[in-house]
């Protein structure tokens, strides 16, 4: 536990200052029989989201009169971690799995869709930190991809407490040693958060801190959200009707 | 899945009670229901609790296994949570195995117990990398009348406070348990409190009318550092609503005055 | 009327929250509003026509609209209904009262004689509010089980393109092919030609419509295409 995670000229294992991400690119209509899909390199994080429906719900007895069921899978690949892993869910994807869903919701508007599903899997084929995150925002652009009617993309970004620093968009081995995990996602247009968890110790203005971080970091990711839209359907739009 | 539409007619009460600061049952925004612990009920665990939170209840029991560490931590004994929704607690439980409510539930409650360091886990190694004690905590939850998990976490925390870890004795590679019995090695204490979201109200401890009709629940927990300092250790949003900044940071604020008050109660001796 | 001026240029690719116009607008099709502020619901381009801001949606499935002439696919028969995938997040039903002359015996008769799961039909949609299936009838001219030809997709938001402006696109298909061609709304299309290779010309038109929408000068480069592909 004693290696270090900052060095001495105060970077970040990869190079990195305190409140920069990594690289992200997201590609988007990456799959043929999906309704909508996207795909991220996020540093070395890689995952990929497919969109189906709205769809008539199977089973029948799922459907909701008032409104659309959103399923959403989080899963890893076997390979996609230094050990393998079991292709069977764990506890740790059932839950991230609620808490995606539940960090997209927000921003779909499912009454437009009653008796109908919106299934969101997303594959991890490498994890290397803030897989939630990543997962959340790419899933974002594959909703958009579907045509889903959306109030606003979803972004989302972790802070850590490393060595006593608060740093942004957190790899592996800060996720592994550093003293705190915040994964934070949030409607950017909208300023309203639809993620929040926390793990580590905290003194409430370091919390406060954390949050300030995340949202910056969300609205980067927001603008790499955005260009990867803008490049992928900038030929589309420049059809006449 | 009838029980998932929204009541409209209760969310509409709940709201407009709260604009005058009350809510159904006579609490005001920020009370807690009457709490109430109970410790050692069940003999045969080495730690059980029962926590009620006005009718909530739920019991949790600790169990000491000798078995094999994580690969990664051989000097470190292991901590293991898990949460039964058993269907006598609920009409909208179902038997079967845990769904993604209790696997949450289990987690967070986890979360605040690991990250708050409440078990010193290096000191329930046996035979580095062969042998140590693995803690096995059962919560059951009995009767669902809202805020699940801060009655499991505390009913969780009570359990492993007052829990007693059998003596063993090693010699070579075998490990002889003693009819004997020493304290749990236990360090800080983790408080959890959930607030939920209605409206642009935040509810305290949760009924599960305000359950049914909140736009999503917060949940923080903390606990003291080696400092004896006060800090969050876990927090878990949950629920489909969005939460606002502000809010977010009102809820932090809320939950660490509850947290203080919740701390008071704990089993003599506890902070 | 004081007005916040409009925050898109014509025809501007927008995603879905972009703020789209604040002041006293109306919401017309994939925008929504809270309070003054029009926001795009969906990835497309922008446009302002008499005061009302509309989004039209690159993607997305068929959503189907009373009126609209659809191409089902029967995927299930019940008793006195069919039940037609029309490529829209709920599956279609086609009464028997909306398709037979006479009432269906179900004593001696079965629904499936007349239609059976995997036949398509051209149907009109009758009635639909997203809390019931949307309900078809082949009782008008031009309507009904499609007996021969060829039936392609493409994507329900590429229709207007195919029709072109004021049908253009579409009647120049049909003149330079001779086919019957039927766009169903829910980018389904039906071609009906002399023989296979016509139909096969006109879907391979219509692949190069789709993959070339965005360009400029498409209706003179298919009909070259059309004449120079024909035999």
């Amino acid at each position: 536990m004693d290696k270090k995670l900052i060095t001495e000229d105060g970077r970040r294992l990869d190079g990195r200052r305190f409140d920069e991400l990594r690289p992200i690119k997201f590609q988007i209509g990456v799959l043929k029989n999906a309704d909508g899909s996207a795909y991220v390199e996020w540093g070395r994080t890689k995952i990929l989201v497919g969109v189906f429906g709205p769809r008539e719900s199977h089973p029948k007895h799922l459907a909701m009169p008032d409104r659309c069921l959103i399923r959403a899978r989080y899963h890893m690949a076997p390979f996609s971690v230094e050990e393998r892993k079991s292709p069977a869910p764990s506890r740790r994807e059932i839950e991230l799995s609620k808490v995606i869903r539940e960090a997209l919701e927000p921003a779909i508007f499912v009454e437009l869709f009653p008796r109908t599903t919106i299934d969101i899997f997303a594959e991890v084929l490498q994890a290397d930190g803030s897989t939630r995150c990543a997962a959340i925002s790419t899933a974002a652009l594959a909703l958009a991809d579907a045509g889903i009617p959306m109030r606003d993309l979803v972004s989302s970004v972790a802070v850590a407490k490393v060595d006593g620093n608060l740093v942004l968009d957190v790899m592996d081995i800060e996720d592994k040693l550093g003293d705190s995990d915040m994964p934070l996602a949030m409607m950017p247009s909208k300023n309203l958060i639809t993620l929040i968890q926390m793990d580590g110790l905290l003194t409430n203005e370091e919390f406060a801190k954390s949050v300030e971080l995340a949202k910056k970091g969300c609205m980067e990711v927001y603008a790499k959200q955005k260009e990867a839209l803008d490049s992928h359907f900038r030929i589309a739009s420049k059809e006449e009707v | 899945m009838t029980n998932q539409i929204i009541p409209s007619v209760k969310r509409r009460q709940i709201i407009e009670l709260a604009e005058s600061g009350k809510r159904m049952d006579g609490r005001s925004l920020t009370d807690l229901r009457k709490v109430e612990i109970k410790t050692n009920v069940v003999e045969k665990a080495e730690g059980s609790a029962t926590v009620k939170f006005g009718d909530t209840y739920v019991i949790a029991g600790v169990k000491f296994e000798i078995g094999e560490p994580f690969p990664d931590t051989p000097n470190e004994g292991v901590m293991s949570v898990s949460a039964e929704f058993v269907p006598l607690a609920s009409p909208g439980f179902e038997t079967g195995p845990p769904d993604e409510n209790a696997i949450e539930l289990a987690r967070v409650v986890d979360r605040g117990l690991r990250e708050s360091k409440l078990l010193d886990t290096s000191k329930l190694c046996l035979i580095p990398g062969k042998k140590v004690w693995i803690a096995w905590v059962d919560i059951f939850i009995l009767d669902h009348c809202g805020n699940l998990i801060d009655a499991s976490s505390l009913a969780s925390l009570c359990a492993l406070l007052t829990s007693k870890l059998p003596k063993a004795e090693v010699v070579g590679d075998e490990v002889k348990i003693l009819d004997e019995y020493a304290p749990v090695p236990l360090r800080a204490v983790p408080i959890n409190i959930t607030l939920a979201k209605i409206g642009d109200k935040l509810f305290v401890d949760p009924s599960l009318d305000e359950e049914e009709v909140m736009d999503c629940r917060l949940s923080v927990a903390f606990a003291l550092d080696d400092q004896k300092q006060e800090k969050i250790c876990a927090m878990q949003k949950g629920g489909v609503g969005t939460l606002s900044f502000e809010e977010l940071l009102r809820a932090v604020e809320i939950a660490k005055v509850k947290s203080q008050e919740l701390r008071k109660l704990l089993p003599s001796g506890e902070k | 009327m004081f007005k916040i001026p409009i925050n898109f240029g014509t025809r501007q690719l927008v995603v879905p929250g972009f703020l789209l116009a604040e002041g006293k607008y109306e919401a017309g099709p994939n925008v929504y509003n809270e309070g003054d502020k029009f926001y795009s619901t969906v990835i497309g381009l922008a446009e302002l026509r008499n005061n009302v801001v509309t989004v039209i949606p690159l993607r997305g499935c068929y959503i189907p609209s009373v009126g609209d002439v659809v191409i089902g696919k029967v995927v299930d028969v019940i008793t006195t209904a069919w039940m037609l995938d029309i490529r829209s997040p709920w599956l279609g039903v086609l009464f028997a009262k909306e398709h037979l002359s006479k009432p269906l015996n179900v004593m001696k008769e079965d629904a499936r004689d007349y239609l059976d799961v995997g036949e398509m039909i051209i149907a009109k949609i009758i009635s639909f509010d997203r809390t019931k299936n949307p309900a078809l009838t082949t009782k008008e001219q031009g309507l009904g089980k499609i007996q021969r030809g060829t039936v392609i997709e493409v994507d329900p938001t590429r229709v207007p393109r195919i029709i072109g402006k004021k049908g253009s696109m579409i009647s120049m298909l049909k003149k330079d092919s001779g086919c019957q061609i039927y766009v169903g709304q829910n980018g389904r299309i039906w071609i009906s030609g002399k023989n296979r290779e016509d139909e096969a010309l006109v879907a391979g038109a219509i692949k190069k419509i789709e993959a070339e929408a965005h360009t400029t000068g498409l209706t003179d480069r298919i009909h070259e295409y059309l004449i120079k592909n024909r035999m």
